[in-house]
């Protein structure tokens, strides 16, 4: 048989971003209690009434329980064996003060910030570990009145804003991960886009674990005003790890009256070796509220990293005729576990939502579907559609799907489609006799799969995604 | 040198013999039909040709423009100019059938040491030989064989063939499935590719498409054997009495030897 034994040798590669970057590291102590969030804090010379916040998602956190629902399993978490802080010693103003380590690292990713500003005209906010090492383009952007930068420099230039819209997507006490985030995190993305502005340029982090043991506790809010547009995009790779790590960051999105948000996300986190040893935990909250009438949020992510994700982007749709879109390729393949999907809350007049999911499991591989949409009885008139896809390459992976439809108003419109196929030994052999090795075919069918998720990603990540599936299922060196 | 030389080929599917010592030559230019009642073991041979892994060649040999065939890899057998229309062509959703085609033509002029071909040549080579199978170009935009009906199935197996042009052209029962009108453009299709540098092997049932593309010789298989080659008369007897006299004669001769 061509298919299984090929297939299996074909989804046996490894990870090519493992490396460590030796850069000097300042930790706190291993461990959390109030003092830790006060340190944390301090560090950052926040702001009173942000303390106040943090300690009581921190006291709230100690009141609840670690989640197990999901249709995952890993080991015990050692809560008090992460240090909660990490940062570079040199705080760099500008690019020329970043660490050439830290440049240099980012070239081996291939990911320049330098041909990144003057190629493809995109603003790196980098996060490397906790804290911002460089922010570009920011003049262009003030220019518009768009605020862009680190969270912690947010809290600093305009606590206004940062005090008024914190929490009030993902509370500090919506769940345990959540209160956990809140309670520590350090620092993460902020962008404000003012009243109809069209933000010209796609707004771009990088995030990349790096310290070890240390827990990722990434915080963004993004907040655009009426009638603005905004494009972010997010993408990660990790190095090389024995221990597990973990992160848990939390996203918030608020769209006003007739803004459209779009978030972008390629997530390639470490997803452990073959055995699932040493890879990341991702268990992060994201949430957008539309909160303004004929708001539009729309979540596309690429999830193939981590060796385990928890993952649920998800629109509130508070406006009327607001809407909000689901748009997600998640690969496992070795022993990686995804959990993933969406929720979809119709609380406004003809409201509409979309959601569009496909899982590819691969090697052992375990991946779920996991979405909700709920109708209420305020939103007449509302409609969802969703669609949700799983493929399977090999014969010990498995894929599982559950939806979870709620329906209270009786002017609602629902349509729900799913299917489950197997990249099947009939179908490489046909493009085999077509003259394509292998490796060739898997890649072309696995693309032409995801193709209706890699429409919605912005051109260049379009491109990077299409790499990254192939490199995650292993079928680089052979392929382009 | 034969194009095509099949030597007491023996082939099964796990426990189970399907082709109980294959014969066949082929040789540039020529155009064999290979008929037999359903179970003969002629698709079996249309696919092992082509290398499928599914089934074990238990003995025998084959050799391809002097090479052993049966050491090739599927896609090599392919660039070498070995195509196989498939009797079931498989749904691809999400790949279009022009970036399909265009990735199959570029693998071959690769391996033929030629120069892979843009999107703007490619689509002037493709549009030709598309009209020629009556398929307008919005047939290119659609994800491979997702939703084509059958007739559309087969006249594209025949299209790739075309922009393709193979050595040797395995065709396995394209005729089956197909209405009149389909067959007769799939007939012009197939004879527009015949020349003498090109072989072709089709396997069918029935005498039909025999009418449209006239063959060199008629070879009928039976329990896994070649039992009876002809040229085109046999074909005509065939289609007239049935296959039921080769089962008696087959009987017969089974019996006294």
């Amino acid at each position: 048989m061509a298919s299984k034994t090929e297939v299996q040798a074909l989804t046996s590669q490894e990870y090519k971003h493992g490396f460590v970057t030796d850069i000097d590291e300042e930790l706190a102590p291993k461990g959390l209690n109030e003092d830790i969030v006060r340190l944390i804090s301090s560090k950052k010379a926040e702001p009173e009434w942000l303390l106040e916040w943090r300690l009581k998602a921190y006291r709230h956190w100690l009141t609840m329980k670690e989640p197990h629902w999901a249709n995952v399993t890993y080991g015990p978490i050692n809560y008090q064996g992460i240090h909660y802080y990490a940062a570079p010693r040199k705080q760099p103003k500008s690019l020329d003060e970043v660490d050439p380590e830290i440049l240099a690292m980012y070239e081996k990713l291939g990911i320049p910030l330098e041909e990144r500003e003057q190629l493809a005209g995109v603003a790196v906010d980098a996060v490397l570990d906790s804290v911002s090492v460089g922010t570009t383009f920011k003049d262009k952007l003030s220019e518009l009145g768009i605020i862009f930068g680190s969270f912690s420099e947010a809290v600093q230039e305009h606590p206004d804003l940062v005090q008024k819209w914190l929490g009030s997507v993902v509370p500090y006490n919506d769940n345990f991960f959540a209160a956990l985030n809140s309670a520590v995190f350090s620092d993460g993305s902020f962008a404000y886009i003012p009243p109809g502005v069209r933000c010209p340029m796609e707004l771009s982090t990088y995030f990349r674990i790096n310290a070890k043991d240390t827990g990722q506790f990434e915080r963004t809010l993004i907040i655009a005003d009426q009638g603005s547009f905004v494009s972010y995009l997010e993408g990660c790779t990790a190095p090389m790890r024995d221990e597990n790590q973990l992160h848990a960051a939390v996203v918030e999105l608020i769209a006003l009256d007739d803004a459209q948000l779009k978030y972008s996300t390629i997530q390639n986190w470490y997803p452990g070796d073959k055995e699932g040893k040493g890879g990341i935990y991702n268990f992060v909250t994201k949430r957008g509220k539309c909160l303004g009438a004929r708001s539009k949020i729309s979540w596309t992510q690429v999830e193939t990293g981590s060796a385990i994700t928890w993952k649920y982007p998800s629109c509130i749709l508070q406006g009327d005729d607001s809407q909000g879109e689901f748009y997600s390729v998640a690969v496992t393949n070795h022993r990686q576990q995804a959990d993933t999907g969406t929720k979809m809350i119709h609380l406004g007049k003809r409201t509409r939502s979309t959601i569009i999911s496909k899982g590819i499991s691969a090697g052992r591989g375990q991946n779920t579907y996991r979405g909700q949409v709920r109708i209420h009885g305020s939103a007449v008139k509302s409609r969802n559609y969703s669609q949700c896809d799983s493929l399977l390459v090999g014969s010990e992976c498995g894929a599982h799907t559950f939806p979870d439809i709620e329906v209270m108003s009786p002017t609602a419109q629902m349509e729900h489609e799913a299917s489950t196929s197997k990249i099947g030994e009939d179908q490489l052999f046909y493009c085999q006799q077509r003259g394509l090795r292998p490796e060739d075919a898997v890649s072309m069918i696995v693309n032409g799969f995801c193709k209706q998720v890699f429409l919605n990603l912005p051109m260049e990540f379009a491109v990077e995604a299409q790499k990254l599936i192939t490199v995650s299922l292993n079928l680089e060196g052979t392929v382009g | 040198m034969a194009l095509l030389e099949v030597r007491n080929l023996r082939v099964g599917i796990g426990e189970k013999e399907i082709l109980r010592g294959v014969d066949l030559t082929v040789n540039a230019g020529e155009v064999h039909a290979i008929m037999g009642p359903n179970g003969s073991g002629k698709s079996t041979f249309a696919q092992v040709l082509a290398g499928r892994g599914t089934f074990t060649v238990t003995d025998g040999q084959a050799r391809y423009k002097g090479k052993d065939l049966l050491a090739l890899k599927p896609e090599d057998r392919a660039r070498e100019g070995l195509f196989l229309a498939f009797q079931y062509p498989v749904e691809i959703p999400g790949v279009s059938n022009a970036y399909f085609l265009k990735s199959a033509l570029n693998a071959v002029r690769q391996h033929r040491g030629l120069e892979e071909l843009d999107a703007m040549d490619f689509m002037s080579l493709v549009s030709e030989k598309a009209k020629l199978l009556s398929l307008d170009e919005s047939f290119l935009k659609r994800s491979l064989n997702e939703g084509f009906s059958g007739g559309e199935k087969k006249r594209n197996e025949i299209l790739q063939m075309a922009v393709l042009e193979p050595t040797l052209a395995v065709l396995d029962e394209t005729d089956s499935g197909l209405d009149i009108d389909a067959l007769r453009v799939v007939a012009t299709g197939i004879n527009a590719m015949r020349g003498p540098e090109r072989a072709m092997v089709v396997v069918t049932h029935y005498q039909r498409i025999l009418e449209y593309v006239a063959p060199d010789f008629v070879h009928v298989l039976f329990a896994g054997r070649l039992v009876k080659s002809g040229d085109k008369e046999l074909a005509r007897e065939l289609e007239r009495r049935g296959y039921s006299w080769i089962e008696e004669e087959f009987a017969a001769k089974t019996a006294g030897s």
